[in-house]
């Protein structure tokens, strides 16, 4: 069972059966992410009831909580891919590492955003500088930081290596975006969904958070395999395989 | 106040609540054209070196 999942990881891990691989599962990630969508927003800002403290501005969670979230697991995604890249030095995964960073940067300006313009009408402010919306604004810059610093660098190793350590060490901000609202005084209000015992809110409001969340997802990894698969056919430009896909014929019969 | 219109007004909170959802789409949709661009972008300069011959596997 083992060796047999080893077996197909390190076939995944192969460029040209990643790139069949991610090929076929595109479609169906794209036709999910629309039907999760569609669903998700209707259920979200028609379905589901007003909330009795903070009346319809709520619904801007369906959009709010799942980016933030989007934003510490892209960046776990990207740590995890640039540290195993490192490591192991697996190609694969420093692909996925570079390609996971401008999704992720995103959802991290989107959660901002939104926060904001949910932070306005509730709190009265577009921005407060506590813990949660400070260590959202780094995890951002760390974002940035990671995109500039691969870009900056012209050897594709090297770049890999510095962004991974970058990205390894700005993992300690991720736990600190998560119990900021616990150890820190703030506006922001806790975790719903998390905290110890049942979440606390109602089904008809908790499950187009839900559906949006999976979205989102399964948005983020459609874009990740589209990205992917171009920088693999990029880096493996000289390759037989490549050569294959491009022509759509076998090497020793195409004319070039 | 039809329902629809309802709808729209979100009970005062209109500009708010569709700011983010209309922000949501914007960056939703830009990061999938950079993407698919950058697919494309990909693809154009291989097939301008598999022409020119630079390639030989």
């Amino acid at each position: 069972m083992w060796s047999a999942l080893t077996a197909w990881f390190h076939r995944l891990a192969s460029p040209p059966h990643f790139y069949r691989f991610a090929g076929r599962l595109i479609p169906w990630l794209t036709g999910i992410t629309v039907l999760l969508l569609l669903v998700g927003l209707y259920r979200g800002l028609v379905i589901a009831p007003a909330d009795y403290q903070q009346g319809e501005s709520y619904r801007i969670m369906y959009v709010h909580v799942p980016a933030a979230w989007m934003s510490m697991f892209i960046y776990m995604v990207m740590a995890v891919a640039a540290a195993i890249g490192l490591i192991w030095k697996i190609k694969l995964a420093e692909i996925i590492a570079h390609s996971a960073a401008p999704a992720g940067a995103w959802f991290t300006f989107l959660a901002l955003a939104t926060g904001s313009l949910w932070g306005k009408p509730m709190w009265g402010a577009w921005w407060v500088w506590d813990a949660r919306l400070t260590s959202e604004l780094i995890l951002l810059f760390l974002y940035l930081g990671f995109i500039a610093l691969q870009s900056a660098i012209p050897d594709r190793q090297a770049a890999a290596r510095a962004g991974a350590v970058l990205a390894l060490v700005g993992v300690v901000n991720i736990p600190i975006i998560h119990f900021s609202v616990e150890w820190w005084n703030t506006l922001h209000q806790p975790a719903t969904l998390t905290k110890l015992g049942r979440p606390s809110m109602h089904p008809s409001m908790l499950w187009p958070l839900l559906i949006m969340a999976l979205a989102f997802k399964t948005y983020f990894f459609t874009t990740l395999l589209v990205r992917a698969r171009s920088e693999v056919l990029e880096r493996e430009r000289d390759s037989v395989w490549v050569h294959d896909v491009l022509t759509g014929i076998p090497a020793e019969r195409s004319p070039l | 106040m039809s329902s629809l219109a309802a709808f729209f007004h979100m009970g005062g909170y209109a500009f708010y609540v569709w700011s983010a959802y209309g922000l949501a789409l914007v960056v939703l949709t830009i990061h999938l054209v950079n993407t698919l661009q950058q697919g494309q972008r990909v693809r154009r300069e291989l097939m301008r070196r598999l022409r020119h011959g630079r390639t030989t596997p």
